[in-house]
């Protein structure tokens, strides 16, 4: 009874929380909804223009291949980048009033996904007009979407914590990710590199969600069952990490406002 | 015996004060190479221990600084102490800093909904409440602008409203007895005597030792975090009304 209580709280907590970070990121105008569109397609324009002529020869659809990068990629950068401030923004709500601070983050990270999921959208519109098959086989994208959402959020989780420790974590974390998107092969194409240089990508948890998305999208295939196991692996490592951070200094975070 | 509403037994509470606030992770980690990174250990709350029963009032007194509102972050389990405990018995609602953390884009619904959340009610008790405290905090016509329109009078009216919705056990006033100006002044205070009145147990910071004569049968006396005393009011405020004069 006590606990059916808690839930019906926190779960009315977290909706209310969820709709104001919807209402704050999009200030109730048209164009907030629609630019959060707009940018990542006028993205792969610029990149499709550019690199078509380098890439885009020898890769076949390379529209699309393009795409997965910047799928996966900008939904990383854009959910991380938001929820590394969940804490610090709620901070002047959870110095006065006992909340669980983690549902500051999910409610960010929701906000993250519907954003995903409308691009994702787009992306099958895409997928549709390169005549490639549309079918059962696309269900298996659930799986890496699966890892990828709770990777970010363990990405959140620990960025968060983070932030509220070292102000000048998100300028490293510019950085980073900056670093990430070149060797997440988003636009070039792995062949060029000998065959143990391609297996260093696999460290890159982002270049593992590419990859299962292309193979899939692009080629029909289902990954083999050790790219299965590193992309749920990647995701467990970062919400365990995450959480054991939040668990340890969910009192202490307090101190560093 | 019965149980007691409040038991604090040597709440203390440390803080880290030092290098580390400020440097960001850069500065950081040259500083851990070259070991001269400094933090210092600083106890806000030492060794505070006490009891509340039902029909208590406590008044806690003490300097800037003294830890009175730490101290309240403890019971309000905002904190948790480094040592010692705190045991409470019955649902609390906290007045401080009332019109701090809401939310300037949204509206005064959307933020009544979200106060209310974060303090733990359910939808169906805000739905039920919603225009009671509407009309209790006076801000009808307000209902759909934006939160950065009100004043700040307004805020902790819409503040005061919502946390005393719940009919709270113990009430914990820091530095407020009364919340905006005039008629809402006295319906503010009214409500807040009525709570007092039905509710288990207060506990009250105030730096009016009149209002603590009057109001407070029990009294804390904190200085520099540590407890100079706890009893009953009159002694311990004759000795606090001594020990000020002293010191200037």
């Amino acid at each position: 009874m006590d606990i059916l209580q808690r839930i019906k709280q926190h779960q009315f907590l977290f909706e209310e929380l969820v709709k104001r970070d919807f209402t704050k990121k999009y200030k109730r105008t048209i164009l907030g909804v629609f630019w959060s569109i707009l940018s990542p397609l006028l993205m792969l324009l610029v990149q499709a223009l550019v690199f078509t002529q380098f890439f885009g020869r020898t890769t076949p659809h390379y529209i699309i291949y393009l795409f997965c990068g910047n799928l996966i990629y900008s939904y990383f950068k854009e959910s991380t980048g938001a929820g590394m401030g969940a804490l610090m923004e709620n901070a002047s709500i959870f110095s006065k009033i006992n909340v669980p601070k983690y549902l500051f983050l999910l409610s960010k990270n929701v906000a993250s996904f519907i954003n995903f999921v409308i691009i994702l959208g787009i992306f099958f519109i895409f997928v549709l007009f390169d005549r490639l098959p549309i079918g059962f086989h696309l269900l298996m994208l659930i799986y890496p979407i699966g890892c990828l959402v709770i990777f970010n959020l363990g990405m959140g989780l620990i960025l968060s914590a983070w932030f509220m420790m070292f102000k000048d974590i998100k300028y490293l974390y510019d950085i980073f990710t900056m670093a990430l998107m070149y060797f997440s092969a988003i636009f070039y194409t792995l062949d060029v590199y000998p065959p143990a240089v391609q297996q260093l990508f696999y460290l890159n948890p982002m270049y593992v969600y590419i990859y299962y998305f292309r193979s899939i999208v692009i080629y029909g295939k289902i990954p083999g069952l050790a790219i299965h196991f590193i992309a749920i692996l990647y995701a467990v490592l970062a919400v365990l990490l995450g959480a054991l951070i939040y668990k340890k200094k969910n009192y202490t975070f307090l101190y560093y406002i | 015996m019965a149980v007691p509403v409040i038991e604090a037994k040597d709440v203390t509470v440390r803080y880290k004060v030092g290098d580390f606030k400020e440097i960001g992770i850069k500065e950081y980690f040259i500083r851990s190479v070259q070991k001269n990174f400094e933090t210092k250990d600083f106890f806000a709350v030492q060794d505070v221990s006490f009891t509340i029963n039902e029909g208590d009032m406590l008044g806690i007194i003490g300097n800037n600084g003294a830890g009175k509102s730490t101290l309240l972050k403890v019971v309000t389990q905002i904190m948790v102490p480094s040592k010692g405990y705190v045991k409470v018995n019955g649902k609390i609602a906290a007045l401080l800093e009332l019109g701090s953390g809401f939310d300037g884009d949204l509206t005064v619904k959307e933020n009544a909904y979200l106060r209310g959340a974060l303090l733990g009610y359910t939808r169906e008790f805000m739905n039920k409440q919603y225009a009671d405290i509407l009309e209790f905090s006076e801000l009808q016509e307000f209902e759909h602008r934006p939160f950065k329109q009100l004043s700040s009078g307004m805020k902790s009216r819409l503040a005061f409203a919502i946390a005393c919705m719940v009919k709270p056990e113990i009430l914990i006033l820091d530095e407020v007895l009364s919340v905006g100006d005039g008629e809402f002044k006295a319906k503010s205070e009214a409500k807040m005597f009525e709570i007092i009145e039905n509710g288990k147990a207060t506990i009250l910071v105030s730096h009016s030792l009149g209002q603590i004569r009057r109001m407070c049968n029990k009294v804390l006396w904190l200085d520099k975090g540590r407890q100079l005393a706890f009893g009953d009011s009159e002694p311990i405020c004759d000795d606090y009304e001594a020990f000020m004069k002293r010191i200037k």
